[in-house]
């Protein structure tokens, strides 16, 4: 196996993750990227959805991102985002919640109605709704 | 003896502010606490950001972005101006009312139009009486727990009012927290976006850790991504001061009760001696007429 690659993962309120990974998948805009130890110094920023890394001991781990920006860079990548949560920290709840409001408030067709952040709020629900659904049906 | 009891029931009134003053101390040093990790915990994510910023700020043209380039005419002035929402915090929003104000009538004088939007009651409330425009105020906000949707949503409303053209030039005045002592009010020109600076400080530190400077692969284009991040280095920015602000106003608070206490047990120790004084007093003249009396009796 190559080297390790230090992945973080950094949100205005925390550190999300911080530790050496094998490998790191990330939604970049223009499609999905993976990034190896020793990648090229890279810049792109991210849409709605989760990040995925095997750590040191070859463990997979889900992240979820809330979009922002990825710069990797030979030998760590860090990963700016606005709201970012490990899959077994979703709030499974809040996100149903979440995803109801939005597809009322899309539904409701007021006129003030804010589509782009209604539709963006809808996405990030359903992103997290799906990991957290994902991983408690792989588990059964 | 009406003194006595006067003086006795001003001490208990006195003994009871203190516990009040004390508990605020208190309650202000465990929510500096808070304040404080939440800014420290910001730390990181404003470094990166600043990092990235820097890194690709070099790469794409000057004037991608209306939000970097400077007006040639600035005839409309936006001021953020940071409070707190409540008082007793000694004169932590007396000064950044004074620094708005002078700030404000600089100007003014210019003959510029000056609007602000406010976080906290304190400089709501200063503005209304002021009869000043007021475009936006948030309460409950500085003090509390800070979410960074708070910032974005706010700032996002008059970055869209700045490309508009509503406002030329949009400053935050907040309370910097430079140390438990020192938390002096400062003001910052958020746009036009001063970013040759930010970016060329984090390009040298980036160059001193790594000795060299990457190449990046941009995705989408680097214009793209700029303008993407200035935005949010706004947000980021107007983040900051929030949680500065927040840090501050419980350090100041924190003091302001302290010395209140101090002033209480101060005002404690010479209302007792009063008091004593007054009941000596009281005893030496009952004894002086009993032996008066008993004098009378024998003689």
């Amino acid at each position: 196996m190559a080297e390790n690659i230090q992945l973080e993962i950094v949100t205005p309120e925390k550190y999300v993750v911080s530790e050496p990974a094998q490998i790191v998948m990330a939604p970049g805009t223009l499609g999905e990227f993976g990034v190896l130890s020793g990648h090229t110094p890279f810049l792109t920023s991210l849409q709605v959805g989760k990040v995925h890394y095997k750590d040191a001991s070859g463990k997979e781990h889900f992240v979820f991102v809330s979009g922002g920006f990825a710069e990797a860079l030979p030998d760590r990548v860090t990963i700016l985002a606005e709201s970012a949560e490990r899959e077994e920290d979703i709030d499974y709840q809040r996100a149903k919640a979440a995803y109801d409001r939005a597809q009322e408030r899309l539904a409701s067709q007021k006129d003030d109605l804010d589509f782009a952040r209604a539709q963006s709020a809808l996405q990030r629900a359903l992103v997290r709704l799906n990991m957290v659904q994902g991983s408690s049906s792989a588990s059964h | 003896m009406a003194s006595l009891k006067e003086v006795k029931s001003k001490i208990t009134g006195v003994k009871k502010t203190k516990q009040i003053t004390k508990a605020m101390n208190m309650v202000a040093a465990s929510k500096l606490r808070g304040a404080q990790t939440a800014m420290e915990s910001f730390h990181p994510y404003a470094e990166k950001f600043a990092e990235v910023l820097g890194n690709i700020a070099g790469k794409a043209g000057d004037d991608v972005s209306p939000l970097l380039i400077d007006r040639e005419e600035v005839k409309n002035v936006h001021i953020v101006l940071l409070t707190s929402d409540r008082g007793l915090c000694g004169g932590f929003n007396t000064n950044l009312i004074e620094a708005a104000e002078a700030f404000m009538e600089e100007k003014v004088s210019a003959g510029l139009n000056v609007s602000f939007t406010n976080f906290g009651k304190k400089g709501r409330n200063w503005c209304r009486k002021e009869k000043l425009t007021i475009v936006d105020e948030y309460l409950n906000v500085v003090g509390g727990k800070i979410g960074f949707n708070v910032a974005a949503t706010s700032a996002q409303k008059f970055i869209d009012a700045f490309l508009k053209g509503e406002y030329d030039e949009v400053y935050v005045v907040f309370s910097r927290f430079v140390s438990m002592a020192s938390q002096p009010p400062f003001v910052q020109q958020l746009l036009p976006i001063p970013v040759i600076e930010a970016a060329g400080e984090a390009q040298e530190t980036v160059e001193e850790e790594k000795g060299y400077m990457p190449e990046h692969i941009c995705e989408p284009s680097p214009d793209e991504l700029l303008n993407a991040m200035l935005p949010r280095n706004v947000y980021v920015q107007l983040f900051n001061a929030l949680l500065e602000t927040t840090t501050s106003e419980h350090a100041s608070r924190m003091r302001a009760m302290d010395n209140a206490t101090k002033a209480c047990d101060d005002m404690i120790e010479s209302l007792t001696l009063a008091y004593n004084k007054a009941r000596q007093a009281a005893i030496t003249m009952e004894l002086m007429d009993i032996v008066g009396g008993a004098e009378a009796l024998r003689g």
